[in-house]
């Protein structure tokens, strides 16, 4: 029988290799919101599962906002990416010092 | 039986696609695996009966999120090689990192079942279907929350186009208001030309 344990190590997996991967890829972008992805999707797995498991919807409806705010952050991030692109013509992390002052 | 086979299944699909995603050499192929990670989490979630969540991660996740990333990768012409110059320098610490995490989650997950927390609370039977408790729950004591969100989205949405906005002066675009600001008197002009003439414009 497949009880909540088997959900939320799954969820920590993909955790995991989320935050794995934003460690590895360090200088490429798109890979690291990527992986910011993952964690959120291992954010609405946990939440999904806790709320049918302890049969509360408020998991779900929270899974829900997760999801808008996933959805927003992607699409600013990659905006943000595309006119550092623009104007310095390359994404990697380590050129980003025009803040320096 | 066929759950707990689809279970194992899907979590298999989803961590190899997840592993897949940061270790592919083409971002292109990265934003597939991650396509079919989503897919699969879909999955997971219909397993347990949240049948609306799992339908609105495929549309958004797949629909919005992972068509956008697709569009970034091909429309950026970015040297992807280069940037993975630091993976094996970062991949012993990163492992540890990672290590370090999955086993704090683990034990977390562990601690907690030692608590009373979820005894003896199995799979609810619900009587009405999952989407219709969703929006009865979602439209009258979440609708606050629910407004704000769509109001996020419009932040997220007026805030991408007002950063990638550009107004270029190469182009010469149509002037509008200089069309629906002309009148009869000033477009049209009756001329009545001698016979050799022409007309003037």
């Amino acid at each position: 029988m497949i009880g909540l344990g088997h959900y939320i190590t799954v969820a920590a997996i993909l955790f995991t290799i989320g935050v794995l991967g934003i460690f590895l890829n360090r200088r490429n972008v798109i890979l690291m919101l990527m992986a910011i992805e993952l964690i959120l999707l291992a954010v609405n797995i946990n939440l999904v599962a806790f709320s049918a498991y302890l049969g509360d919807l408020t998991g779900q409806v929270l899974a829900m906002f997760v999801l808008t705010v996933a959805a927003a952050e992607a699409a600013i991030g990659l905006a943000i990416l595309v006119i550092f692109f623009r104007r310095r013509g390359s994404i990697a992390v380590d050129d980003v010092n025009r803040m320096h002052g | 039986m066929i759950s707990i086979l689809a279970f194992y299944l899907f979590a298999t699909l989803t961590i190899a696609s997840a592993i897949a995603v940061i270790f592919a050499r083409n971002p292109v192929h990265s934003v597939l695996w991650l396509i079919l990670a989503f897919f699969n989490a879909a999955g997971l979630m219909l397993l347990v009966g949240a049948e609306f969540i799992a339908m609105l991660v495929v549309i958004v996740y797949v629909g919005a999120v992972a068509v956008l990333f697709l569009f970034v990768v091909m429309m950026l012409d970015v040297d992807f090689a280069s940037l993975r110059s630091g993976f094996t320098r970062n991949l012993p610490f990163g492992i540890i990192i990672a290590l370090v995490l999955l086993g704090e989650i683990i034990l977390a997950l562990f601690a907690a079942q030692a608590g009373p927390a979820f005894a003896n609370r199995g799979v609810p039977v619900s009587a009405q279907p999952n989407i219709v408790a969703l929006g009865q729950l979602l439209y009258s004591r979440y609708l606050f929350a629910f407004e704000l969100a769509g109001l996020i989205l419009l932040v997220a949405m007026i805030g991408a186009i007002v950063l990638t906005h550009r107004s270029r002066r190469d182009t010469r675009p149509q002037k509008v208001w200089k069309q629906v600001g002309r009148r009869p008197d000033e477009a049209i002009r009756n001329a009545n030309p001698g016979v050799g003439e022409g007309m003037k414009l």
